[in-house]
């Protein structure tokens, strides 16, 4: 069963394109909705560096660069893993028995059930801050810095679709308390745009060893921006990928606690 | 093939007062109220047999056919499907049934109904030849061919009920479960489903195990009944059973309804 696993995965994902193409004028105005929330969010920055030259260290074009990178680490966890992202949905519509029913696997499935497509907006706004910021930053380009930034991404999306799968996970235990979640959630996409440590030295330490947010973000930024040298910089993100791990485990134990929903 | 035994079956839904108050402290400390759906079923089902599960809302009927399915776990007692155990061996077990629930689809809203197929021929690993004349069979045993290209969301309830009904034997099951076939449908298209699942049963030799709240579709297909009331058995034996002289199928049957202890008519 697992040799095909990864076609049957192309084959969800060609459907839930293909379905999501059906409603064009919708992905318009997606897309403009994403628009204005990028041009407001840059404008909160932009108000804030009017008053303070610097934060931290941290010019405006070098926050820039971060949100930049930390928009598309959302957008691209919120694009691939959006059935666990909208898993509640999921359980309450029974879609969720239909995926037991199936001679495949659970995770799989749910990451086959939806690919949000119009997610792409904002992919394409990210790109612009990120390649806006580097033009004016005016970084030497060299292999670490690009493989850095690979990894940022890879990593970032990585701890962003752990989040998606432990909010899922939550799912199973209580429909109702997720909506405390989604504000963490939220906060995490409003805040998490400026460089970890402006909130603090114990945030910080809290985003490194809890939830490894900012070896996706913070440290990684540093290696970029050429304010540190260290050898292990440009690997670190890929090592935030563990929290995936519990993320996983936890969604297996939630799993046994399903009980479906009525018809 | 189909073995009940004792089983027990109970819900927990968690007990919210109202207000924002309640709802955060709700977060930590939970009550929950334990709903039973079953209450110590059993029954036996063989090879081959076309068999109407009939109760009151509420019942129990549908969470009977989520454990036969796999779907649910049972609290207690032994379920064994087609020598497996249902949710044990999810894996194996789900490729030898098939399963249509009359209030859900699962079809892709969005694709015509032929996409969802082959999506559904690759998650069964259905080899070609083998889909190829599934598909075709059932394309002209419910009359389809005008409504593979089409996507779900512009089918009638009729139509999209005869594509549920070939989504779940595209890979060939050997056991059926039908929750609520006919639900909302149409006389000719009720007639359409009850005339397919008997031909499936009589060329096919599926067994078949369906739910349903219309009596003439129990009349027109299945010799045996099962009914459940407040997740237990009832009765095991046939519409005669039931029957009561001059009367209405219907009327007898509220009239054993309301003979089932403490059955007020409204769901728990
Ligand atoms: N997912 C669920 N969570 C909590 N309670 C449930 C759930 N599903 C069913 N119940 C409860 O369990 C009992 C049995 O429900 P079930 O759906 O099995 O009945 P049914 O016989 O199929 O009824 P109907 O004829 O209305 O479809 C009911 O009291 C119902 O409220
Ligand atoms: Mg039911």
């Amino acid at each position: 069963m697992k040799r095909h696993g990864f076609r049957l995965y192309r084959h969800y994902l060609s459907l839930s394109i293909r379905s999501s193409m059906q409603y064009k004028s919708s992905f318009w105005l997606t897309m403009l909705g994403q628009a204005l929330t990028t041009i407001s969010t840059l404008l909160g920055v932009i108000f804030m560096f009017q008053r303070f030259p610097e934060v931290k260290g941290f010019t405006l074009d070098d926050v820039i660069l971060c949100a930049g990178i930390v928009q598309l680490q959302f957008a691209l966890a919120e694009m691939w893993a959006r059935g666990f992202d909208r898993f509640s949905q999921i359980v309450r519509l029974g879609e969720y028995d239909r995926i037991l029913l199936r001679p495949r696997g659970k995770i799989l499935q749910v990451f086959g059930s939806q690919f949000e497509l119009s997610r792409i907006g904002r992919i394409i706004q990210g790109v612009l801050m990120l390649v806006y910021a580097l033009v004016r930053i005016r970084l030497r380009w060299d292999f670490l810095r690009v493989l850095t930034l690979v990894n940022m991404l890879i990593g970032g999306t990585g701890v962003f679709t752990a989040i998606c799968i432990l909010r899922a996970a939550l799912c199973f235990f209580t429909l109702e308390g997720l909506e405390v979640m989604n504000i963490f959630f939220d906060g995490a996409r409003e805040h998490g745009k400026y460089p970890l440590n402006i909130y603090g030295d114990k945030f910080l330490l809290f985003c490194t060893v809890a939830i490894p947010y900012a070896l996706v973000q913070y440290y990684p930024l540093l290696y970029l921006l050429g304010r540190r040298a260290d050898w292990f910089l440009p690997f670190l993100p890929l090592l935030a990928l563990w929290f995936l791990i519990p993320c996983l485990l936890l969604f297996r134990v939630g799993v046994r606690h399903y009980q479906s929903s009525g018809s | 093939m189909i073995h009940m035994q004792n089983v027990v079956k109970t819900y927990r839904v968690a007990r919210r007062d109202s207000g924002a108050k309640a709802a955060f402290f709700a977060l930590f400390h939970r009550k929950y109220d334990l709903v039973r759906a079953l209450d110590g079923l059993s029954f036996d089902i063989d090879a081959g047999e076309i068999v109407a599960l009939l109760g009151p809302n509420g019942a129990g009927k549908s969470t009977a056919i989520k454990i036969l399915s796999g779907i649910l776990y049972p609290d207690s007692g032994a379920v064994e499907c087609g020598g497996f155990s249902p949710a044990r061996d999810r894996m194996r077990y789900t490729r030898e049934i098939g399963v249509v629930f009359g209030q859900r689809t699962q079809l892709y809203w969005d694709v015509p109904v032929g996409d969802s197929y082959g999506l559904l021929q690759d998650i069964y690993d259905v080899p070609e030849a083998e889909f190829k004349r599934n598909l075709s069979e059932l394309t002209e045993l419910l009359d389809l061919k005008e409504l593979l290209r089409t996507p779900a969301r512009q089918l009638s309830l009729g139509q999209r009920m005869r594509c549920e009904l070939a989504a779940s034997l595209l890979h060939s099951p050997r056991i059926l479960f039908l929750d609520e076939p006919t639900i909302g449908l149409d006389a000719v298209s009720k007639l359409a489903v009850r005339q397919f699942v008997k031909v499936l049963n009589e060329e096919k030799k599926t067994t078949i195990i369906l739910t349903t709240h219309d009596m003439q579709d129990v009349e027109a297909l299945s010799r045996r009944v099962l009914m459940i009331g407040k997740g237990k058995l009832l009765l095991d034996g046939t519409l005669q059973d039931i029957r009561r002289d001059g009367e209405s199928l219907d009327e007898s049957l509220v009239d054993f309804y309301q003979g089932i202890e403490g059955f007020d008519g409204k769901e728990e």
